[in-house]
């Protein structure tokens, strides 16, 4: 099946330039964007989520930001070469972001109702009746009761979530072709983010947006997701559909990963947690960037990086226990027993790498 | 509320506490209506519900951050509106902090991190030694999973999640007996959920600390609370043992709060149903006999006395089926 990209993130790498010296955040980040989909982007904090995706509506500080390389190529062209005149007719328009922080992201001193409409005033040829018409109804959308009387107040009078709303609100103002959600809804109950969630899924549906949603939340990425990134260290290090990654995982971060959640029906006395820190940036190790916290590094993972194994068509993985000649390991057991549910489930075999040598014994 | 357990001694009362913003004005609000529960010494109370229902206000109000509308909050014994004087201020900002929901906002932008938690130690007079001062940071820095060389970056320099942790360790420095934790690890990815978690629960027994959890991911409120209370509208719906909680939610919006609990699996996800919860289903036309009524031991709900009959009955019968499948 011949699907439609609409963006083309191809070997990013993203440096800052601060008082210790330069942070390398981003080392060599590739994806691709479908049209119609949800890619979430999940992993450690610090790991790039989201200084990837700003650049990709180049939003990231001028004075101390460094692009080292790559491209992100949007409807033919290159966004990182566009001149700042032509990028501003695509950021918010074409391309819509909600921020982590909505407090930092909205205007303190202009009212809600007024942010919301403004985006549409310079991005769509309407009266500023229209324009405010349209924000009083997305309001409404997301969920801000009282809309009329709230059009007229202050970001501070808004409760964290209440922000988190008006946030979405102003993204879906233009009805962008691409949404960049980051962490959009962790500042809500769960029965508004259901709502949120719900909207955002209708939005794809009715208007084919493409959404890159990023989260630590995994049951939220479970609800949400066709596919899933998980990034480590500021790289991808696993991408597969959202059934791959929760069912048969095969990077050992994604298993950490799947292996801290408390869930609801289990008592634990301890939460498990990956071992040890992330790796200090300003000087990435030699090899993989997880080894010193992976309980199944081999020899090779301390002094060469692991290229990219593909599992399916769909799913890649960069570890090398995925090589022909890795030996066998047991994922803990939290992970054995997903692949146990859903062979169950669907009766299918898991399998693993194509090149023979599996890691689960399939 | 009716009686608590004698052996458990309160470290928090809050009473009838109300908060009404621009009070007699148009755009009035009334954030919170009437909130009434106690926090007991050396126990987790987890504080969910609904958004904009007045969590993180009530939080504030604990705190003193601005004068309260209505009620009385009492923090070991002491009603907080008659501390005045500056020296008794001090020493409840000693004892009790906050860890805030939004951390880019509630860190000074101009300050190193060094110079934000080290201010908070100097400010308490907890380490006079400057050299030492920052030996105390650096160890604040990596019980939160930092690396120590943050300590001379900005609040803007750093993540969601590394900058949330800083004003974590920020609270922490002061070693304080009591934490509000609003909504404090929800940016953090879920290792290092786990790992502050785990470390919260460390200190709580090693110090006998005293925690407001207040958060939306309510697998965590299960897993680190003894208690827990629902709000909903400015008001404390429902309150009772984690575990009870779970196993038989009785107000109807909590149990429309646990039907929507994202689970980690797309199959299960696919199948979903949620219960929608109607605020006029209760149609309440006179409030006089509402209010927060003891169902069982422990375990209270925000009901009209009639009531009270029928949410006991489905209390049995719930906990009843939850062993069944035990
Ligand atoms: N303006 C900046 N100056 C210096 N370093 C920065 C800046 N912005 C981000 N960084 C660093 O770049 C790395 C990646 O940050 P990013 O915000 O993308 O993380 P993230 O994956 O979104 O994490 P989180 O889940 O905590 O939000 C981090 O180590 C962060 O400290
Ligand atoms: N300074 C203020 N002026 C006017 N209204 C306010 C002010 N502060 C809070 N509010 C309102 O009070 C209500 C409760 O807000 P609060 O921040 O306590 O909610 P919350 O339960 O913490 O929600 P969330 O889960 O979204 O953080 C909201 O309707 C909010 O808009
Ligand atoms: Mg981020
Ligand atoms: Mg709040």
């Amino acid at each position: 099946m011949e699907e439609t990209t609409v963006l083309e993130v191809k070997d990013l790498a993203i440096s800052f330039q601060t008082f210790e010296g330069v942070v390398k955040a981003v080392r060599g980040v590739e994806f691709m964007l479908k049209k119609g989909e949800t890619l979430a982007i999940v992993g450690e904090s610090g790991s790039g989520k989201s200084v990837s995706t700003k650049a990709i509506n180049r939003l990231l500080p001028e004075k101390n930001t460094l692009i080292e390389r790559g491209e992100v190529l949007f409807e033919g062209q290159d966004l990182l070469k566009l001149s700042e005149k032509d990028m501003q007719g695509i950021r918010g328009n074409d391309i819509a972001m909600i921020f982590q922080d909505p407090m930092t992201s909205l205007n303190p001193t202009m009212t809600v109702g007024k942010q919301i409409a403004e985006p549409i005033i310079a991005h769509k040829n309407v009266s500023k009746e229209e324009a405010k018409e349209k924000a009083l109804e997305l309001m409404d959308l997301v969920g801000i009761h009282h809309p009329k009387k709230s059009y007229k107040n202050y970001p501070h009078q808004f409760s964290g979530g209440m922000r988190q709303r008006v946030m979405i609100a102003i993204a879906l103002a233009c009805e962008p072709k691409i949404l960049i959600a980051d962490e959009p809804t962790t500042a809500l109950d769960v029965t508004i983010q259901a709502q949120i969630l719900d909207l955002m899924n209708k939005l794809k549906d009715e208007l084919d947006t493409s959404i890159i949603f990023i989260t630590h939340d995994l049951g939220v990425v479970a609800q949400m997701a066709d596919r899933v990134a998980v990034m480590y260290a500021g790289q991808i290090v696993e991408i597969g559909t959202a059934d791959e990654i929760f069912y048969n995982p095969m990077h050992p971060y994604t298993w950490g990963l799947l292996a801290s959640m408390p869930t609801l029906d289990v008592d634990q006395k301890n939460l498990y947690t990956i071992p040890g820190s992330p790796p200090n940036l300003l000087h990435p190790p030699v090899g993989d960037a997880f080894a010193a916290r992976n309980d199944y590094a081999l020899a090779i993972d301390f002094q060469q990086e692991p290229e990219v194994f593909k599992v399916t068509d769909t799913h890649y993985a960069k570890t090398w226990l995925l090589h022909p000649d890795a030996p066998d390991v047991t994922p803990p057991l939290k992970v054995v027993r997903r692949k146990e549910k859903y062979e169950a489930l669907f009766s299918v075999k898991m399998y693993a790498n194509s090149t023979g040598g599996g890691i689960n014994g399939g | 509320m009716a009686a608590e357990p004698k052996e458990k001694k309160p470290i928090v009362e809050i009473r009838s506490y109300k908060q009404y913003f621009n009070e007699g004005k148009k755009s009035e609000v009334r954030a919170v209506k009437d909130v009434s529960f106690s926090i007991y010494e050396g126990e987790t109370f987890g504080l969910v519900g609904e958004s904009g229902s007045g969590k993180s206000t009530t939080g504030r109000a604990l705190i003193k951050l601005g004068d309260i509308t209505g009620g009385q909050i009492f923090y070991k014994g002491e009603d907080i509106s008659q501390i005045k004087r500056r020296k008794d201020l001090l020493k409840f900002r000693k004892s009790m902090q906050m860890i805030f929901q939004d951390p880019y906002a509630s860190l000074n932008p101009r300050l190193t991190v060094k110079e934000i938690i080290g201010g908070a130690l100097k400010v308490h007079g907890l380490e006079t030694d400057s050299n030492k001062r920052t030996e105390k940071v650096y160890e604040l820095l990596e019980s939160v999973g930092l690396n120590k060389q943050f300590a001379n970056r900005y609040p803007r320099e750093f993540s969601g999640g590394q900058c949330q942790r800083v004003g974590i360790a920020r609270a922490l420095a002061v070693q304080p007996d009591f934490i509000i934790a609003d909504e404090a690890i929800s940016a953090l990815d879920v290792s290092i959920q786990a790992q502050v978690v785990n470390l919260l629960k460390e200190l709580k027994e090693q110090n006998n600390l005293t925690y407001l959890f207040i958060a939306h991911d309510l697998s965590m409120v299960k897993y680190i609370s003894d208690r827990i209370g629902v709000m909903n509208n400015g008001r404390v719906l429902e309150v009772s043992n984690a575990g009870e909680l779970y196993e038989a939610p009785l107000h109807p919006y909590t149990e429309s709060l646990l039907s929507a609990i994202p689970t980690p699996d797309p199959e299960s996800e696919r199948h979903r149903v949620r219960t929608e919860y109607d605020p006029a289903y209760h149609h309440y036309d006179n409030l006089d006999r509402v209010a927060l009524h003891e169902i069982a031991p422990e375990h209270f709900i925000y009901c009209h006395e009639d009531e009270i009959p029928l949410y006991r009955k489905k209390r049995e019968k719930l906990l009843k089926k939850a062993r069944q499948y035990a």
